[in-house]
């Protein structure tokens, strides 16, 4: 199952809607990896909210694409991981180090604005 | 002795219908039922059980437990009498009635019972024998499912009441927009420390928390394997978007979280609640200000 990515502004979003294969999570880093600098992104939100499992190589390859982006010039943010999965993968030992995170998009996206603040690409959401 | 032995053994006896031994016995003691009430109340207010009632009371619950108790021995089923064992462990646990009442009172109606039965049938000492084989294992099954009944009803109450003091035990508190406080006293064991995470978890998705202040001034020591849930927990919420601030830790505890060799620089920790507080409306943006004379309580 593809992920879609969305435009917003000068952020991608891209909203996890079921449970993901291995081969599902290659295609998402690299779509995203691509896309960042097609259009000139300032800012990737991954949304996990659907997960109710993460593994290792979820972990690994969420942390992948936050740090290829990076390189890339643009931030991540990873949002919406749910209490009980967020345990199980302290549990396993399965922290997403140097990651952002935040509770939901609306929070990713004010991560992002405080993030990019002061340029010309700032998105204002309504509360 | 002897010669009653050859006359009816245990197999042969049992050969008898049963059925019909209980529907004679359910006859009599249909027929006796007030004067076997009476005697049965007497002898609960002489071996002081149900204290806690008053003898109106007692007489009333024990002419439904009669009835209730025939009925068993008549269908030769027990759902009814389980009910209104339940039924009646809810009205009488909150007024202090204990087990061994309930089972005394229960034991005492058998032998009320057997005793009248000994008495109808003291001239034919072979139907004696044949009444009891029928009606000793059903007395038996009844008083067994009355007591059962009243534990599990005890168990029950003990387990909500237990539940009842773990939900107190770790409040969420939210102080400000965004901000929570979990103060938390006495000792944490293995089982609190998964309710504590949980609860912290889902308070700060509930509540849309960006710092939480984990308030452990009352708590005197923790173990590692605690001190180890801590931490992840910590982690956990980091992972939710949420900052935890940990305040008031003490000497012992300290020295646990360097013993086991915490990564200190994870865990963001303030001396007491208050400079948690602060530390976490810096972390919001807020600016607390004074803007006038404290006010005086009035006159």
């Amino acid at each position: 199952m593809q992920v879609p990515i969305l435009k917003q502004g000068a952020y991608l979003i891209a909203t996890v809607q079921s449970a993901l294969t291995d081969e599902d999570l290659r295609q998402l880093r690299d779509a995203l990896v691509g896309q960042v600098s097609k259009v000139r992104a300032r800012g990737v939100i991954v949304d996990v909210t659907a997960l109710d499992v993460i593994d290792s190589f979820a972990t690994r390859t969420l942390r992948d694409v936050a740090h290829m982006i990076r390189l890339r010039g643009a931030e991540t943010v990873i949002v919406g991981i749910q209490p009980e999965v967020a345990f199980s993968m302290v549990k396993l030992g399965l922290s997403l180090e140097g990651v952002a995170t935040a509770l939901d998009l609306e929070e990713g996206l004010a991560y992002l604005n405080r993030k990019v603040k002061g340029t010309d690409h700032e998105v204002r959401t309504h509360r | 002795m002897s010669d009653v032995k050859e006359l009816a053994t245990p197999t042969e006896r049992r050969l008898e219908s049963t059925a019909s031994l209980l529907r004679e016995l359910v006859a009599h003691l249909t027929q006796q039922r007030a004067q076997l009430r009476e005697e049965w109340a007497q002898l609960i207010t002489e071996a002081k059980l149900l204290t806690a009632m008053t003898k109106e009371e007692i007489f009333a619950e024990a002419t439904s437990v009669y009835d209730n108790y025939v009925e068993a021995l008549e269908t030769g089923t027990y759902e009814a009498l389980q009910a209104y064992a339940r039924n009646l462990s809810e009205r009488i646990i909150p007024r202090g009635v204990e087990t061994h009442e309930v089972v005394g009172i229960v034991l005492l109606l058998r032998d009320v019972l057997a005793r009248s039965l000994f008495g109808k049938h003291r001239d034919d000492f072979n139907k004696l024998n044949r009444i009891l084989d029928a009606y000793e294992p059903a007395a038996n099954r009844i008083a067994i499912t009355v007591a059962v009944g009243f534990v599990q009803e005890r168990e029950r109450i003990i387990r909500e009441q237990q539940e009842a003091i773990r939900e107190l035990s770790t409040p969420v508190l939210q102080v400000r927009e965004r901000l929570l406080i979990l103060p938390i006293i006495g000792v944490i064991d293995p089982q609190r420390a998964r309710q504590l995470t949980e609860q912290l978890l889902r308070g700060i998705r509930t509540n849309r928390a960006k710092v939480v202040v984990l308030d452990i001034t009352g708590v005197p020591y923790i173990d590692s394997a605690v001190a180890n849930h801590l931490v992840q927990t910590v982690e956990a919420a980091r992972l939710l978007g949420a900052i935890v601030i940990v305040t008031g830790l003490s000497p012992e505890i300290a020295q646990t979280l360097v013993n086991i060799g915490v990564d200190l620089g994870k865990m963001n920790t303030v001396g007491d609640l208050q400079g948690g507080i602060e530390e976490a409306e810096r972390l919001l943006g807020y600016r607390v200000v004074l803007t006038q004379e404290p006010a005086t309580p009035p006159a």
